[in-house]
């Protein structure tokens, strides 16, 4: 029964996708060569741009192209300016990665203690209200400043952005453990640090994965618009160059794989929060 | 020095709060535990019961008096008094034998991991769980997860074991069964118990001792019944014992009509906290007509029992 209606599920995606895309090629077909006078066909002949005329958007077939292209070589690396697509997702995921990975050595121990004590949490509290909604875009200037490496800078962004959903998250897990087990724990004398790794770790683990969640998918959109602002490298960066070289169809592959890279990633995380989780 | 294994002594708790007046939840209880004895604590909710437990486990700090196991003061918990909880509290990402496992780990660091885990089989086999060793808690039954909890408990050899109201969310059948598997494991081990009940057969069947709460608040204990039948009882033969009847028939008189008239009657009266009336309903025979509302305290007879007692302690 289920297996049936996933079947009519992915039947419906692939309907929906095909109309789509027909509604687009139908809007972008080429427009039928105008009575052009001789010296602009020239002009266009020169500009190599002959056999026809653009209305604006990119049809789909160009996009199609564009996509065969990108993903038959990507990891080329021609210099600065000319690398594969891989190439430049390759970057912007290590970035992200690495601002990340700080935000956890810093979120989840620091979350244990202040979801541990109560007088921290409320010593604590003022600070992560305050920062918590500034926009990671806006410590930009003041990363840049400080660190005076916008790819370091990059990855203090995708750290600083990262880290609140993991802090407030692993507060709220730790508080939350069942008295229960903690009692267990006190009336077995067991020492502080494997309390905190065998019983309050695992009994915090699904609320502490769910904000790793979080700022994976925040730390993926902050990176592009970060790349964006001061990147020579990644898929941002792509984004913005092939914007400026007027490329449409090139930005939206680039768009598309920012898609896919960003559901991956969420994937991998279900999968990580599914084996952490626990039936009571 | 106290002569007993485990003495109570004064035990008062008031929790913090703003009301005035703000009444003690208990005050000044005084009883003690010898080893290898079954102790039971019965009485209505409110009363305590669970406070006392925590006490006696060290989890709750009392605001008066002391506790004293096997010559020293409780001042927190220990792996000397093992607690089964009253809804389990197993570790739900662990196997069953992960978590007996991690209760033994933490009485024996220094054991290898296979000596860890013969152990731990070992005293799941006891409790008939040999065959679920691998599942996790959310797989088993209410009564199994109850089990488990007991193995737990047991495994770590403590000197005294606390339960609290451990079968007080089962059937009555499992509930049957798993009171049967305790009487065997206890009766074989001659482990010192400390248990909170409102069952009235439980008690009787499992107890050598059982202390009767009065309402709280201000909550004392009103009674102490002696369980004066075999101690190889078990519970398919139990109820024929013409003392059964007895002992019921008071535990219920007590619960029914005089728990709440105890705690009225105190002030000025001849209840002597230190040292609450022992009785023996079993040998003594059921003096309290069922029909009864308010019953006046069995004072002298009473008295001259528990002197027999102490002639026989001293």
């Amino acid at each position: 029964m289920l297996r049936k209606d996933s079947i009519k599920a992915i039947a419906l995606s692939l309907l929906l996708f095909a109309v789509l895309v027909g509604l687009w090629h139908a809007a972008t077909v080429p427009s039928k060569p105008l009575a052009t006078s001789a010296p602009d066909a020239e002009y266009a002949a020169l500009m190599g741009k002959a056999e026809e005329k653009s209305n604006g958007f990119p049809s789909p077939s160009k996009v199609g192209q564009a996509f065969v292209h990108y993903l038959s070589d990507p990891f080329y690396d021609r210099g600065p300016n000319d690398k594969g697509i891989g190439i430049q997702l390759g970057y912007s995921l290590g970035r992200v990665a690495l601002g990340f990975l700080l935000a956890v050595v810093v979120a989840v121990p620091l979350g244990f203690i202040v979801g541990m004590s109560p007088l921290m949490y409320r010593a604590l509290d003022p600070f992560i209200q305050i920062l918590k909604p500034i926009s990671p875009l806006a410590w930009m200037p003041i990363a840049l400043y400080t660190l005076r490496d916008s790819s370091v800078s990059g990855v203090f962004v995708i750290f600083i952005c990262s880290l609140w959903p993991m802090l407030i998250n692993t507060a709220f897990g730790v508080a939350g453990v069942r008295t229960d087990w903690i009692n267990v724990a006190r009336t077995l004398e067991v020492t502080p640090l494997r309390k905190a790794l065998q019983v309050i770790l695992p009994a915090a683990a699904p609320t502490i994965l769910t904000g790793m969640r979080i700022s994976m998918g925040i730390a993926w959109l902050v990176i592009i618009a970060a790349e964006m602002l001061v990147g020579s490298t990644g898929i941002g960066y792509f984004v913005w160059n092939e914007w400026n070289n007027l490329a449409l169809p090139n930005v939206i592959v680039a768009v598309t794989l920012i898609g896919i890279v960003g559901m991956l990633l969420d994937l991998a995380f279900g999968r990580l929060q599914k084996l952490v989780t626990y039936a009571e | 020095m106290s002569p007993y294994y485990v003495a109570i002594e004064g035990l008062t708790k008031v929790y913090p709060s703003t009301d005035v007046p703000n009444p003690r939840v208990f005050e000044d209880l005084h009883f003690h535990i010898d080893k290898g004895e079954f102790v039971c604590i019965v009485g209505h909710s409110g009363c305590g019961k669970t406070t006392i437990l925590n006490i006696l486990a060290g989890l709750e700090k009392a605001t008066a008096g002391v506790v004293i196991m096997d010559g020293s003061e409780v001042s927190g918990p220990s792996l000397d008094r093992g607690v089964v909880f009253q809804d389990h509290a197993l570790m739900p990402w662990l196997s069953v034998r992960k978590n007996v496992c991690f209760a033994v780990k933490s009485r024996w660091p220094r054991w290898s991991a296979d000596k860890i885990d013969t152990h731990s089989r070992q005293y799941l086999d006891m409790v008939g769980l040999g065959q679920a060793l691998d599942k996790r808690p959310s797989e088993l039954s209410g009564g199994m997860k109850q089990r488990v909890g007991i193995a737990r408990a047991f495994a770590i050899q403590p000197k005294m074991l606390l339960l609290d109201e451990p079968f007080g969310a089962l059937d009555a059948l499992t509930r049957g069964n798993i009171q049967d598997q305790l009487l065997k494991i206890v009766q074989a081990t001659h482990q010192t118990v400390f248990m909170i009940t409102h069952d009235v057969d439980e008690a009787i069947l499992l107890a050598d001792k059982i202390l009767l709460m009065s309402n709280g608040p201000n909550a004392r204990i009103a009674e102490i019944v002696e369980v004066t039948m075999r101690r190889d009882r078990n519970r398919s033969t139990v109820h024929h014992d013409p003392q059964y009847y007895r002992i019921r028939n008071h535990l219920l008189d007590f619960l029914v009509n005089r728990s709440k008239t105890c705690a009225e009657s105190a002030p000025g009266s001849v209840h002597d906290a230190r040292h609450p009336p022992l009785v023996r309903p079993g040998i003594d025979g059921d003096w309290a007509p069922a029909t009864a509302t308010v019953l006046p305290l069995p004072i002298e007879r009473d008295k001259s029992s528990r002197h027999l007692m102490h002639a026989a302690n001293t």
